[in-house]
């Protein structure tokens, strides 16, 4: 749902009065733990692409027709860690988002 | 050409959703409600109406149905009563607060236990919270009249809040008075066309109906619904009035009886209003001023209407069919709370009547009265009419 300032604004019981608004919903404001990708390790086999429950992870298929993982999406990226768990190669790193505060 | 017909207060008020030709209606059968949707089960087998009818398995499933299909942009309604309304109970909530206008006739029955299926309002009581417009009726022509009223309310923009319609069980239900019944068209005419703000089924303009609304604007969606209810409050006289141009029939939020000068006045909801209207009337004969006052509308709730009907009076006596245990009882402390702002604040009385559907007799409707005039009444006694002692 898009941000409102008071109820007198929003439409009436919670309904959402246009499609896709799921895409508004930065669900990365969740991620205590950020994901960091080790490149060189990295076999881009994509299975943390697969894996992933957030549709978080950037990818491509290159024109050799190779797929090479890209980096993450933290807009969307919650911090679950399913693809850190699931890379065969640990190329990717849980690190606690305190880490990156200014 | 209006049509008086002899017919039971279900069949008077399966009438009214004849006439109203709902696009659904999803139903269980529970005594006393059962004739209301036998009846219209009738009309819907012999192609009298259009209406699709949804039989389901329990009114757990029938509050759900009837969600889903308003939620789909179709006016809908039900009819339950008592445990039926309470196996409901978490899905009454939800119609509220998704502000979907569905129109419920309930038949006041006992909720139990022990086992009860006789009329008191307990069953209303219990959902009094729910966020729903709750009218009451004294007899059939009542429970047709507010049927259609109530469809034309809860369908209001600035209202968009669903309805119920209480008749007592068995007294009102099952028993056979004359009732007055306007002509199909004007009926028609009057709840017009339902035109949903945000139907389901309009899939040029998807919408999302009934997401997960936590803490950032739950709270905001429940004061609309405060909104709705004050907006009904506004809209009521004007249903009325014009319900009024269409039938001869006047409402309002109160029914006062012989009240321009009453100083003792009994406050009374549904079919035993019109006990305590006789009993008014003989004590009138021997020169007691005494009036009654029956709400029709019980939530909203008519504060200020209350307040200025009941100021300055001699004695108010409250009477409830239900209870609530270890509370005051549920008109008796509504009331009560009116009158807080009263200048010139009457005596007030509690009696309890009717339980379970324990006949109610002119002789003890007079003992509140009685009471009053011997300036016996207490305001934190609450009393019963007709209890084995
Ligand atoms: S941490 Fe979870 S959400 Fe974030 S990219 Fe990895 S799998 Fe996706
Ligand atoms: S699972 Fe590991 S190796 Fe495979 S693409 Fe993702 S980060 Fe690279």
């Amino acid at each position: 749902m898009p941000k409102y300032d008071s109820w007198k604004d929003m439409p009436i019981a919670g309904v959402i009065d246009k499609p896709a608004t799921a895409r508004e919903y930065n669900t990365g404001t969740w991620r205590i733990m950020r994901p960091i990708i080790n490149k060189d390790a990295c076999i881009n086999c994509m299975q943390c692409w697969l894996y992933c429950p957030d549709m978080a992870i950037n990818g491509r298929v290159k024109e050799d027709g190779k797929t090479e993982m890209l980096g993450f999406d933290y807009n969307y990226c919650k911090g679950c860690g399913t693809c850190a768990e699931i890379c065969p190669v640990n190329a990717i790193e849980m690190k606690p988002e305190t880490e990156f505060l200014k | 050409m209006p049509t008086r017909l002899a017919v039971t207060g279900a069949a008077a008020v399966a009438h009214a959703m004849r006439q109203i030709n709902p696009d659904v209606v999803a139903a269980y059968p529970i005594t006393p409600q059962t004739p209301i949707v036998e009846y219209f089960a009738g009309f819907v087998a012999d192609g009298i109406v259009d209406t699709v009818m949804v039989p389901v398995e329990s009114e757990h499933s029938a509050m759900s149905a009837v969600v889903g299909s308003a939620a789909a942009g179709a006016r809908t309604m039900t009819a339950t009563a008592a445990n039926g309304l309470a196996l409901m109970f978490e899905v009454v909530y939800i119609a509220a607060s998704m502000r979907l206008p569905i129109v419920m006739p309930i038949v006041n029955r006992a909720l139990s236990g022990p086992i009860n299926i006789h009329g008191d309002h307990s069953d209303a009581y219990s959902v009094r919270d729910a966020g729903w417009i709750q009218l009451f009726c004294e007899n059939s022509q009542e429970a047709y009249d507010m049927t259609i009223i109530a469809t034309k309310l809860a369908e209001r923009e600035e209202v968009l809040t669903p309805a119920m319609v209480n008749l007592d069980g068995f007294i009102t239900s099952h028993g056979v008075e004359g009732v007055d019944l306007l002509d199909d068209e004007v009926v028609r005419d009057f709840v017009g066309i339902w035109e949903p703000k945000y139907p389901l089924l309009d899939v040029d303009n998807p919408i999302t109906h009934g997401p997960l609304d936590l803490f950032d604007y739950y709270f905001e969606h429940h004061r609309q619904q405060q909104e709705g209810l004050k907006n009904a409050y506004k809209a009521l006289p004007e249903v009325f009035a014009e319900y009024e141009k269409i039938s001869g029939r006047k409402y309002d939020f109160l029914d006062l009886y012989r009240m321009e000068d009453a100083e003792y006045v009994m406050i009374v909801m549904n079919s035993a209003a019109s006990t305590a209207k006789y009993v008014v009337d003989e004590l009138r004969e021997q020169g007691i001023k005494a009036g009654l006052v029956k709400p029709w509308v019980f939530t909203p709730f008519p504060k200020k209407e209350l307040l200025e009907a009941l100021e300055g009076r001699k004695a108010i006596m409250v009477l409830d069919r239900a209870m609530s245990f270890g509370k005051e009882a549920p008109l008796y402390s509504l009331i009560k709370s009116a009158l807080y702002e009263a200048k010139d604040r009457p005596m007030i009385g509690s009696y309890v009547y009717g339980l379970g559907g324990r006949d109610v007799t002119p002789t003890m409707l007079k003992v509140p009265f009685e009471d009053a005039l011997k300036g016996d009444l207490d305001p934190n006694e609450e009393r019963y009419l007709g209890l084995k002692e």
